[in-house]
């Protein structure tokens, strides 16, 4: 048996309790997203956008899904979309690739949707978080749904952690939906630090009008298996993206980012950087496609792919994308795959720094640029902090040390 | 201080060094001189413990322990320190993150606690005071965008900084302008204690006017094929290698 097999059976078992959680407008694609999975069943590695990660395998277990309800913090621009101050209908299920299988398997089985909504105009100065802890004591399914509307003129900060801690599997499927409409900024962030043993698919999707300005952070610090997808189209002119990517793994943790910047109309701009560390015997995956339309003229765009391969059984994919249909664009794409510095090793050895930390400073600096490009000056700060402890420590590796154990 | 005795290296399949015997007492200045590709680098790398070189015979004493069989960290621990004939660029690693890790890491070899941030930013103060390097090199990452002579004196400020007993100058003297060899040699004799000892490598009488050596070593083709006093240097300074050579058949 397949693995998506479960999943349908799961659907047609759950569906009564799911709907009877949710709420008309989720319900109204469901049994639709349904029958699209159930047609596609799980990518396999044929599939062009999914051939760096297993995702049959990594959805095989026996998940019992979770459907315990959101708990929202009180704030004035965060919903559970039942309590949403506007009709979602325009904007739920409209931005996603309604034909990716993971979109369509998180919109059969997701009951709650978290809506981050700024009204026009309206500039957030604090950054909106949101907190995923992932718990529980069985191996547990999450789905998870996020709804960012930016209405015209409107400028927000969000933030979205993903942590676990406790030692328990967890799959995690998120779909999150970003609205942007003409001249909103949206500076957003995922952070990912959970454990071996998480699995976590996640789909962003992004819709910009005119003149907007998006970027989209993505900094997977620690995890288990990790796929990130996220999809932008540019249609409004003036419009900007930017795509930043930290990416880290030791052990053995995968790591997959799969990227599209989708130019439909003509002067707008996209940046994209990501950089990978891997470490012992992780997996590095990046495609990332850069798509410019027939008449998107005038579009300006810049990628890269920036990779550290710190040990000789760490794996790397690289694979940067451009399809130009238009003739007056300004297109740069490249990726590099690059060892650790023995000369500059041997130097801050010779200087009495220990390998690891010599290690660990070699590796922070490469990374270094990326947290260069966090906007927010405290998340930056806490970022620094964040990815220099990450490279002195390995948690997983920490198991088995009398300290860390209770 | 330091027992060489018999030492062969090679790199690949290179043999480079064929025997080297050196014996070096606390407080001794001894130069190194030689051809061009000699093996006087490698020596230094050999002692440091650079993982490209491969040691086949021999031993190394310092202080009466086993160098060979510790790791580069802990030599320089221990008080051994290179300054490079060719430092290398860490770009994104900054001059003062860098110097606190190595400060903090000799100072908890010795057992003593870090330095504080104060304490270190003004021993940093102090040192670059000593060897005249500009506060805009430590705002910089290591050595990236230093000029030849920047280098240099970087090195003799990172020694400044270490306080290390047993120092091998690997031709600090080249690329250096006249002025400036003189503070960076000054700036070495200030920190030298009865106890320090070095190895100098050199092509130049000139280095050696300021740090006087004990005995001169000549090295040709991985061996020290003659020995003296600091007499030695003056004298291939006028005359170069050849007699030495001729003397060898
Ligand atoms: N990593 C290496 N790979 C290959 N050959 C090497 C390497 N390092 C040194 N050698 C060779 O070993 C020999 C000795 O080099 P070394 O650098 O020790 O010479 P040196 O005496 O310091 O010369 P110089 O006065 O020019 O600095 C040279 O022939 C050099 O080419
Ligand atoms: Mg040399």
């Amino acid at each position: 048996m397949k693995s998506e097999q479960q999943y349908i059976e799961l659907y047609q078992e759950a569906a009564s309790i799911i709907k009877a959680k949710s709420c008309p407008v989720m319900n109204a694609v469901r049994n639709e997203a349904f029958s699209t999975f159930q047609c596609l069943g799980f990518p396999s590695k044929k599939v062009e956008r999914y051939k760096y990660t297993d995702v049959d395998a990594a959805f095989a277990p026996n998940y019992g899904i979770s459907l315990s309800p959101l708990t929202v913090k009180p704030s004035s621009y965060i919903f559970n979309i039942k309590d949403a101050p506007i009709d979602v209908t325009p904007y739920y299920h409209r931005v996603a690739d309604v034909t990716d299988a993971i979109t369509a398997l998180n919109t059969a089985l997701v009951h709650e949707t978290l809506l981050v909504y700024v009204p026009k105009n309206t500039v957030v100065e604090d950054p909106v978080v949101v907190d995923n802890y992932l718990r529980g004591t069985a191996a547990t399914m999450m789905n998870r749904r996020v709804l960012i509307v930016m209405e015209q003129g409107a400028k927000a900060t969000i933030v979205m952690n993903d942590k676990a801690t406790d030692k328990q599997q967890y799959l995690t499927t998120q779909v999150v939906e970003v609205y942007c409409h003409d001249n909103a900024t949206l500076d957003l962030y995922e952070i990912e630090e959970t454990t071996p043993l998480c699995a976590r698919f996640s789909n962003v999707y992004i819709r910009e009008g005119r003149d907007c300005s998006v970027k989209h952070n993505v900094f997977t610090l620690f995890n288990g298996l990790t796929r990130n997808l996220c999809d932008v189209y540019l249609q409004g002119e003036h419009g900007e993206v930017t795509l930043n990517g930290c990416a880290i793994g030791s052990g053995s943790r995968h790591i997959d980012n799969n990227t599209l910047i989708h130019h439909q109309v003509p002067q707008c701009v996209s940046r994209e950087c990501y950089k990978y560390v891997v470490d012992d015997k992780s997996v590095g995956a990046f495609a990332g496609k850069i798509l410019v339309d027939k008449d998107a003229q005038k579009t300006s765009s810049h990628e890269t792919n920036a990779n550290l391969c710190a040990s000789s059984d760490a794996r790397m994919y690289t694979q940067p994308m451009l399809e130009i249909y238009a003739d007056d664009v300004k297109c740069a794409h490249g990726s590099t795959v690059g060892v650790m510095d023995e000369a500059a090793l041997f130097y801050m050895r010779q200087r009495g720094i220990p390998e690891d930390e010599a290690r660990a400073l070699l590796k922070n600096a490469f990374m270094g640029e990326v947290v260069d490009q966090v906007k927010n000056e405290a998340l930056r700060q806490k970022l620094y902090v964040k990815v220099e402890k990450r490279f002195r420590g390995d948690f997983e590796k920490c198991e088995d040390c009398q300290l860390c154990k209770k | 201080m330091l027992q060489i005795k018999n030492l062969h290296a090679k790199v690949g399949d290179k043999e480079i060094l064929k025997g080297i015997n050196l014996t070096i007492n606390d407080g001794e200045i001894h130069a190194v001189m030689g051809t061009n590709g000699a093996g006087k680098s490698t020596l230094s790398n050999v002692i440091v413990g650079n993982p490209n070189y491969e040691v086949t015979e021999g031993s190394i004493l310092f202080n009466g322990q086993d160098l060979l069989q510790m790791s580069p960290e802990e030599r320089a621990q221990a008080g051994v320190f290179l300054s490079f004939q060719a430092p290398v660029e860490i770009p994104g690693v900054s001059m003062t993150n860098f110097m606190r890790a190595a400060v903090n890491a000799r100072r908890q070899a010795l057992g003593k606690e870090p330095l504080k941030s104060t304490d270190f930013l003004k021993l940093m103060r102090e040192k670059r005071k000593l060897v005249e390097i500009d506060q805009k090199l430590m705002n910089r990452s290591v050595n990236e965008g230093f000029s030849g002579g920047e280098r240099k004196r970087n090195e003799i400020f990172q020694m400044a900084m270490l306080d290390p007993t047993f120092c091998i100058l690997d031709e600090t003297d080249s690329g250096l302008d006249v002025d400036a060899l003189r503070i960076v040699a000054d700036g070495f004799n200030k920190l030298r204690t009865a106890e320090t000892s070095a190895i100098v490598i050199t092509h130049y009488q000139r280095l050696l006017d300021y740090i006087r050596p004990d005995f001169v070593h000549v090295l040709i083709d991985g061996r020290i094929v003659k020995e003296g006093t600091a007499d030695l240097a003056r004298q291939i300074e006028e005359t170069g290698f050849d007699w030495i050579k001729e003397e060898l058949v």
